[in-house]
């Protein structure tokens, strides 16, 4: 070993130097994995997350050639009461061309509730050209008892878009989130 | 200084504050044991409910938790502490050290294993039963969707981290530190070379897994999201952490057994071990490549084609150097003055059948195939193939062949070989069916499964009821050795035995090498 000695006993030494090592792996977990799994993430789109982010639209050519086929799907996870559906379910779309649909959304609880929708594409490699100028998942949405409303999401599809896609399916799935809210906990 | 030549202590103190590395092994190698016989006992109420189609038995619920219980025990109770018992028994002896170089470290790195396995096996009797969610602990399985008694599974591996930890500090720090003047790294006994390289993954690893229980217990106390995809996390991230710690796992569980069969083989050829260096250089060479394979586990998550083929192409490279084992070994026999007492029997054993579950290894590692094979029992008999008849027939061959040196009595060959034979007959029936059920298509973990499996399963079942009730075999045969077995007296027990630790007398007394001994000839080479 180096001659950077953490003890004159050379066995305690070589234990403190494991030692060392192991919680620099338990750090490395947080630090490096969890952080590096999310870029990784983002910047490959592979696990069909889209940003989180508001695209800001750089004005393009609407291509006129090709039409994708975009399908919408919502999903309520386990245990969530809301009424929660896209007002259309198909639309076709030029690329380039900046569209809008409405999701409905109805708290039919007694309790005033807070929900969070974490968005989904497939084929995963689309979502890279899938971008939200506007959409109600960049917030959490809060809806008091009995309440309900229409959230709007505007979306351009990339020009770049490969060719070989023709259809793309933007899944939302509603997440009930009133607890880790109104608890004051991290919640994003 | 002045208490160098006294016995041990009497009594329940004498286990409970030992720092002599025999005892701290013996303790290792019966709790695994007994461990042994728990994940057994559970692996037969699996086999019970699958005997026949339809629920039999147990509700599923329950089955989820034999399963679940089953690999945890197996895997952190029996297999892991039955290396390190080995390890503490022979590492000082095979490179002349008095002891382990931290022994108070090594009497609490055993110690707090059987709380954290009564802790785990407690979970069985709390309200919503056992964890259930597989020994892999998915999340969101093991986090929203787990019972209560998560929290004290997640604390239960934390503890055996730390145990295994500990445990891997104090090998590297014997074999760094302790060796006796002369012997140098490669003239260490191939086993010692396979465990100081299996504690490097050991401390490597487990403080991942660590990490992967933390997160799990802050996203279900703390109110974090690491892998709730509410909160902005991601459930594959838990995937990926898992398995950077799951796949060094596998061979942290295997290298040792590799390192038995690399000993025992020798001995019973009388010849020394064919291509030394190069069987350092494949262990090395594995444990580098076990840390950049772990996605094959997870080719179905919908990872990118460029992932999917680096995971592939790298797993399939593990297949050289693990050949280049097997190789040796086979070279070691060829043309040796060969004999087939019972630990040899369960080397070759080991052998074929190790290769053969390498093989469906190789099989699994193409992606394109495994989306087929996916979760099925094919990767069950895959992995029983490489765990049981890897690391547990291996671990076998070395109680037979080390007993007589620990207790200077010799154990019943007769019926050594006989449960042998019925292990290794058992062992076939069991798992060899599981293949052809597998790539049919039944799926692993679930209590019930389609009418054109029931053959098959039915036998399965038979097979693992000859296995288990040939451990018991094996169980009343070293009982017998240690009470009443045959006198042996001479140093090497095997003729062909070779290294320092058939240096000392039989039995091998409390203290031993405290003068550092004269180190004869490399072991190992020609």
């Amino acid at each position: 070993m180096s001659s950077f000695r953490l003890s004159r006993v050379p066995a305690i030494d070589t234990a403190l130097k494991l030692v060392a090592a192991a919680v620099a792996m338990f750090a490395f977990v947080f630090v490096v994995m969890v952080p590096l799994y999310n870029v990784l993430c983002d910047a490959l789109g592979i696990n069909g997350k889209t940003s989180s982010q508001a695209y800001t639209a750089i004005p393009a050519a609407v291509d006129e050639s090709r039409e994708v086929t975009v399908q919408f799907v919502a999903i309520n996870n386990d245990g969530m009461p809301w009424s929660f559906a896209p007002t259309t379910r198909v639309m076709r779309v030029h690329p380039g061309a900046a569209n809008g649909v409405v999701f409905a959304a109805e708290n039919p609880t007694d309790q005033n509730m807070v929900a969070q929708a974490i968005p989904s594409i497939s084929p995963s490699r689309a979502a890279a050209y899938f971008h939200k100028t506007e959409c109600f998942c960049f917030d959490q949405q809060v809806l008091a008892a009995r309440d309900g409303a229409e959230m709007p999401l505007q979306f351009i599809v990339d020009q770049a878009l490969p060719r070989d896609i023709h259809t793309i399916t933007l899944s939302y799935t509603l997440f009930d989130v009133t607890d880790t809210v109104t608890d004051g906990l991290a919640a994003r | 200084m002045g208490d160098h030549h006294h016995g041990p202590a009497q009594g329940i103190s004498r286990w409970l504050f030992t720092t002599n590395h025999k005892d701290i092994g013996t303790m290792y190698l019966w709790f695994s044991f007994a461990m042994f016989l728990l994940g057994g006992f559970f692996a037969m109420v699996i086999r019970a409910e699958l005997f026949q189609p339809g629920m039999q038995l147990v509700e599923p619920g329950f089955f989820n938790q034999m399963t679940t219980l089953h690999g945890l025990v197996m895997v952190f109770g029996a297999i892991m502490p039955s290396f390190v018992g080995l390890a503490n028994w022979l590492i000082p002896m095979m490179i002349g050290a008095p002891d382990m170089a931290l022994p108070r470290m090594n009497n609490w790195s055993f110690w707090i294993l059987p709380p954290a396995f009564l802790m785990l096996a407690s979970t069985l009797f709390m309200e919503g039963g056992a964890p259930a969610f597989g020994w892999t602990f998915y999340a969101p399985l093991s986090t929203t969707y787990a019972a209560p008694s998560v929290t004290f599974f997640i604390f239960a591996i934390h503890i055996l981290g730390v145990s295994s930890i500990m445990g891997s500090i104090n090998i590297i720090a014997t074999v760094m530190n302790m060796r006796a003047p002369g012997m140098t790294y490669m003239k260490m006994p191939l086993f010692v070379w396979t465990w100081l390289i299996t504690a490097f993954l050991l401390v490597a690893v487990m403080p991942v897994l660590a990490g992967a229980v933390t997160m799990m217990l802050m996203d279900i106390h703390f109110g974090t999201s690491f892998f709730s995809a509410a909160g902005g996390g991601d459930p594959v991230l838990f995937q990926h952490i898992f398995w950077f710690f799951g796949h060094p796992e596998v061979y942290i569980i295997i290298l040792p057994a590799f390192g038995v069969v690399s000993q025992i083989i020798p001995a019973f050829s009388r010849k020394p071990l064919f291509g030394y260096a190069s069987m350092v250089y494949a262990t090395a060479s594995i444990a580098f490549l076990s840390f950049i394979v772990w996605a094959h586990h997870m080719y179905t998550v919908g990872m990118p084609i460029a992932g999917e083929l680096f995971f592939m192409y790298a797993t399939m490279l593990i297949a050289v150097p693990t050949g280049v084992k097997v190789f040796n070994w086979i070279s070691t026999m060829w043309r040796g003055a060969l004999s087939f007492e019972t630990p040899m029997l369960f080397c070759i054993g080991f052998l074929i059948l190790f290769t053969l579950g390498g093989f469906t290894g190789l099989m699994l590692s193409i992606a394109p195939a495994d989306f087929q094979y996916h979760d099925t029992y094919f990767v069950v008999a895959h992995f029983h193939y490489v765990m049981v008849a890897g690391a547990v027939f291996s671990m076998t061959a070395a109680v037979y062949y080390w007993l007589p040196k620990w207790c200077g009595r010799m154990y019943n060959e007769a019926m050594g070989k006989t449960h042998f034979w019925i292990s290794f007959i058992g062992f076939n029936i069991t798992f060899f069916p599981q293949h052809f059920v597998g790539l049919a298509g039944m799926p692993r973990r679930i209590p019930d499964y389609a009418l054109q499996f029931a053959d098959f399963n039915m036998m399965s079942s038979i097979g693992a009821f000859i296995y288990g009730a040939s451990q018991l075999l094996f169980l009343y045969n070293v009982v017998a050795t240690i009470v009443a077995g045959k006198p042996v007296s001479d140093e090497k027990v095997w003729d062909g035995a070779e290294g320092l630790e058939w240096t000392v007398p039989t039995p091998a007394p409390y203290h031993t090498f405290e003068e550092p001994p004269l180190v004869p000839k490399p072991a190992g080479t020609i």
